[in-house]
C-alpha cells in the first residue's frame, strides 16, 4: 500500500526525524489560511499524488506572498499531474502540502528497501539528493553506501555516523543525522514498509538535517496489525479495476493491451502474459484467481475483465491442482451467461478432471474455443483477438 | 534417490486442526507411500486428540519425542506462521515446508536471523512445497500428474512447476524431486541450494529451473551452476511482459529499481551456459533436447 507525502512526513515525525512544518489542504482557500497560520515569507506549494517525479511535472511551487500561494493552489488542484510514474493521462490532484520554506545548503538521499540477498533491511544514501536515485545508482554506483542493518540491534550509531560522514554530512551536524536515519529505520521497522525514502534529505545552512521529501509503502501481508496506517488509504489514486479485484481476493493489474488473461497462480499468470506476447498478441491484464477459485470468484474475475474496453478476446489458462477443472469450467458457463460475454473466449484446461471439464465447456452450447495446451491457446487466442479488432 | 524428503522421512502437520492442514495432510497421507510417512500434528490446544488416526501435541519438541517425525509442514495462518517455523527450527528439525502464503516479510526477517547457524532447512513459505514422485508428497501440489524419473525440478512458483510437470511427463520424463521455494523475498532455500542437491543426487540426470522476475536468485544459481554443476539444466523465466513497480501476485515478483528483469536473468542464465525458452509450452522439449 501506498500513501501521500504528507502522510509518510506525519509518520517519520512520530519517530523523531525533522521535517519541515506544513499542512495538507483539499482546496485553495484552506491552502492560503495554511500558509498564513504557518508564516514565514516563503512556502511550498506541493501536489500530493501517489507517484514520484511531480516537481518536474510541474506539481510542486514555491510561492513568495499569499497570492502566489493562491496562484499555485488553484492551478495545481484538480490538474492532471503527468510524471514518468503516472502514465500517459496523468493522476489527477486532490490533495496539497503547504510547507514553510527550507534554507537548503546540501541534498542528500537516504532510503530502505528489504536486501533479498541478505535478508535484511538495507539503508541506502547518497551525497546525491534531489536526483532520480536510479540515474545515480545506474551511472554512479560508488556514490551509493550500504548498510544491511542487524533486525536485532536497529541501526547503531556508529554505522549512522559512517555512512552519514559517507555522504558528506560534517562532523558538526553527525548528531543530527543519527536520528533522521535511525527514525527513518524505526519508522520502516515498526510499521511493516516495503519501501521507504527521503529524498532530499536535506542539510540547512545552520546545520540541521530534515527530510523535505518523504515516501513510506507498506507490506500488504502486514496491514492487518497497523489500522492506523490502513486508514491513511486513499482510494482516489489506485486503479478502480484493482481494487474492485481486491474485493473478491483476485489479484489483477491492468495492462495496455487488449487480451484478457485469467489464470490460476501468479507464475502461470506471468507465464500466460508472456506467450500471448510472444505469439503476436499483447496481454490487456495479469490477473491470478488463486488457489481456491470458486465459481462465483471466475464470474467476478470475467466481469473485470470486461469492465475494460480494450479487451477483444479473453484467454483461461487453468492448470487445476486441487482447485478442480470441472468446477473452474462450470463456473466459466455461468460467468460467460451471466456476463453475457461479446468477445471471442479461449479456454485450456489441464490437470485435475480435465476431461470433465472439457466435457462441461463442449456441452454448454457456448462459442468456446478449446486450446489443447499453452502454445496452442495463445496462437487461437491471438487470432481471435486479430479478427475482432479488424 | 531423491532429494530433501523420501519414503522414509516421517513428517508432522503444523497446523493440523485447520481446514487447509486437514485437507492437504489427508491427501498426503493417501499418496504413495504417504500412511506411514504422516506420524504427528501439532497444535498447543489439542493435544490427545487425532486425526485420521494421526495423534496430535502440543509441541514440535514433542511430537519429535514420540513419533521420531524430523520433518514438518505449517499450514498455520500468516500471523502464526514464522513463530511456528521458530518453533522447529528449536526443536531441531531436519526441514521445515511452509505452505503459507501471506507473512510480513519483518516476521520472516527476523526468524531468518534466528536460524543463522542452526541445523534446520527452510523451503517456502508461500509454497507448493517438496514431492518425491511415488514415494511422498509434502504440500498442495496434485500429486497424480507426477511420476519417479530421473529430472530435478525447481520453482518459485506453483502452477508454473505443475506446468513444467505436465510438460515432462507429455516427453515421457519423470521427476526425482520436485520443489518449490516459493513466491516471497524473504524466504529459505533458494535455486542454488536446491541446484546443489540435484548435482549430488544420483537419480537425478538434469534439471529444470523456472524463476520469475524480482530479485537476483536466478542470476546467482546461474553463476553457481556455470562454475560447478555435472548435468544439463534448462530455463524459463516468468514476467517477459511485465512493467516494472507492479507487483505481479508474488510478494517476491517485483521489478524494482530497475533490476530483477526477466531479460537480465535470461541473459545472465545463457551467459552461463544455461538453455533457456522464451516459450512456456516448450519447457518439457527443450528439457528432452539436453538429454543424451
Amino acid at each position: 500500500m501506498k500513501i501521500h507525502e504528507y502522510q509518510a512526513k506525519e509518520i517519520l515525525r512520530k519517530y523523531g526525524v525533522e521535517t519541515p512544518r506544513g499542512i495538507p489542504c483539499f482546496s485553495v482557500d484552506e491552502a492560503v489560511a495554511a500558509a498564513q497560520k504557518l508564516g514565514g515569507k516563503v512556502w511550498m506549494v506541493k501536489a500530493q499524488i501517489h507517484a514520484g517525479g511531480r516537481g518536474k511535472g510541474g506539481g510542486v511551487k514555491l510561492a513568495k506572498s499569499s497570492d502566489e500561494v493562491r496562484q499555485h493552489a488553484s492551478r495545481i488542484l484538480g490538474m492532471m499531474l503527468k510524471t514518468h510514474q503516472t502514465g500517459g493521462q496523468g493522476q489527477k490532484v486532490r490533495r496539497l502540502l503547504i510547507e514553510e520554506g527550507a534554507d537548503i545548503r546540501k541534498e542528500l538521499y537516504a532510503g530502505m528497501v528489504v536486501d533479498r540477498g541478505t535478508q535484511r533491511v538495507c539503508l541506502m544514501a547518497s551525497s546525491e539528493g534531489g536526483m532520480d536515485i536510479e540515474e545515480v545508482a545506474a551511472k554512479t554506483p560508488d556514490k551509493i553506501h550500504k548498510v544491511f542493518i542487524d533486525p536485532m540491534t536497529g541501526l547503531k550509531d556508529s554505522e549512522a555516523d559512517d555512512i552519514a560522514r559517507k555522504i558528506g554530512i560534517p562532523e558538526t551536524s553527525l548528531a543530527k543525522t543519527r536520528p533522521a536515519l535511525q527514525g527513518l529505520y524505526k519508522a520502516f521497522d515498526e510499521t511493516d514498509a516495503s519501501l521507504a525514502e527521503i529524498n532530499p534529505l536535506i542539510l540547512t545552512g545552520s546545520g540541521e538535517v530534515i527530510a523535505l521529501d518523504a515516501k513510506i509503502n507498506f507490506d500488504d501481508n502486514a496491514l492487518f496489525r497497523h489500522p492506523d496506517v490502513f486508514a491513511m488509504r486513499d482510494l482516489d489514486e489506485e486503479d478502480p479495476d484493482e481494487i474492485e479485484a481486491s474485493k473478491f481476493d483476485l489479484s489483477y493489474i491492468s495492462l495496455d493491451g487488449n487480451i484478457g488473461c485469467l489464470v490460476n497462480g501468479a507464475g502461470l499468470a506471468m507465464a500466460t502474459m508472456d506467450i500471448a506476447k510472444l505469439y503476436g498478441g499483447s496481454p490487456a491484464n495479469f490477473l491470478d484467481v488463486g488457489g481456491g477459485a470458486s465459481a462465483e470468484k471466475v464470474t467476478e474475475a470475467f466481469k473485470i475483465m470486461l469492465r475494460n474496453p480494450n479487451v477483444k478476446a479473453i484467454l483461461v489458462n487453468i492448470f487445476g491442482g486441487i482447485m478442480k477443472c470441472d468446477v473452474i469450467a462450470e463456473g466459466i458457463v455461468a460467468a460467460a451467461k451471466e456476463v453475457h460475454l461479446n468477445v471471442p473466449l479461449v479456454v485450456r484446461l489441464e490437470g485435475t478432471n480435465v476431461e470433465l471439464g472439457k466435457k462441461i465447456l463442449a456441452e454448454s452450447g457456448l462459442p468456446i474455443i478449446s486450446g489443447n495446451n499453452m502454445a496452442d491457446a495463445a496462437a487461437k487466442v491471438v487470432k481471435a483477438a486479430h479478427g475482432a479488432g479488424a | 534417490m531423491s532429494i530433501l524428503i523420501d519414503k522414509n522421512t516421517r513428517v508432522m502437520t503444523q497446523g493440523i486442526t485447520g481446514k487447509t492442514g486437514q485437507f492437504h495432510t489427508k491427501m498426503g497421507k493417501e499418496y504413495a507411500n504417504g500412511r506411514t510417512c504422516y506420524v504427528a500434528g501439532v497444535n498447543p490446544k489439542k493435544p490427545g486428540e487425532s486425526y485420521q488416526g494421526i495423534p496430535i501435541f502440543a509441541t514440535v519438541q514433542e511430537a519429535r519425542e514420540k513419533t521420531g517425525a524430523t520433518v514438518s509442514v505449517i499450514y498455520v495462518p500468516p500471523p502464526f506462521a514464522a513463530a511456528a517455523i521458530d518453533e522447529a527450527v528449536d526443536a531441531n528439525l531436519d526441514l521445515v515446508i511452509c505452505i503459507t502464503e501471506g507473512i510480513p516479510v519483518r516476521d520472516m526477517i527476523r526468524t531468518k536471523y534466528r536460524m543463522q547457524g542452526r541445523h534446520t532447512r527452510l523451503i517456502g513459505p508461500n509454497c507448493p512445497g517438496v514431492i518425491t514422485p511415488d514415494e511422498i508428497k509434502i504440500g498442495i501440489m496434485p500429486g497424480h500428474i507426477h511420476k519417479k524419473g530421473p529430472i530435478g525440478v525447481v520453482s518459485r512458483s506453483g502452477t508454473l512447476t505443475y506446468e513444467a510437470v505436465g510438460q515432462l511427463m507429455e516427453q515421457g520424463l519423470g521427476q526425482s524431486t520436485c520443489v518449490g521455494i516459493g513466491g516471497d523475498p524473504v524466504n529459505g532455500m533458494k535455486h542454488v541450494d536446491i541446484m546443489k542437491l540435484f548435482n549430488d543426487d544420483p537419480q537425478t540426470e538434469a534439471v529444470i529451473m523456472v524463476g520469475e522476475i524480482g530479485g537476483s536468485d536466478e542470476e546467482d544459481c546461474a553463476r553457481w551452476i556455470k562454475a560447478n554443476m555435472k548435468k544439463p539444466v534448462v530455463g524459463f523465466i516468468a514476467g517477459v511482459t511485465a512493467p516494472p513497480g507492479k507487483r505481479m501476485g508474488h510478494a517476491g515478483a517485483i521489478i524494482s529499481g530497475g533490476k530483477g528483469t526477466a531479460a537480465e536473468k535470461i541473459a545472465v542464465m545463457e551467459a552461463c551456459g544455461i538453455r533457456v525458452t522464451r516459450n512456456p509450452a516448450e519447457m518439457g522439449k527443450l528439457l528432452k533436447s539436453v538429454l543424451k
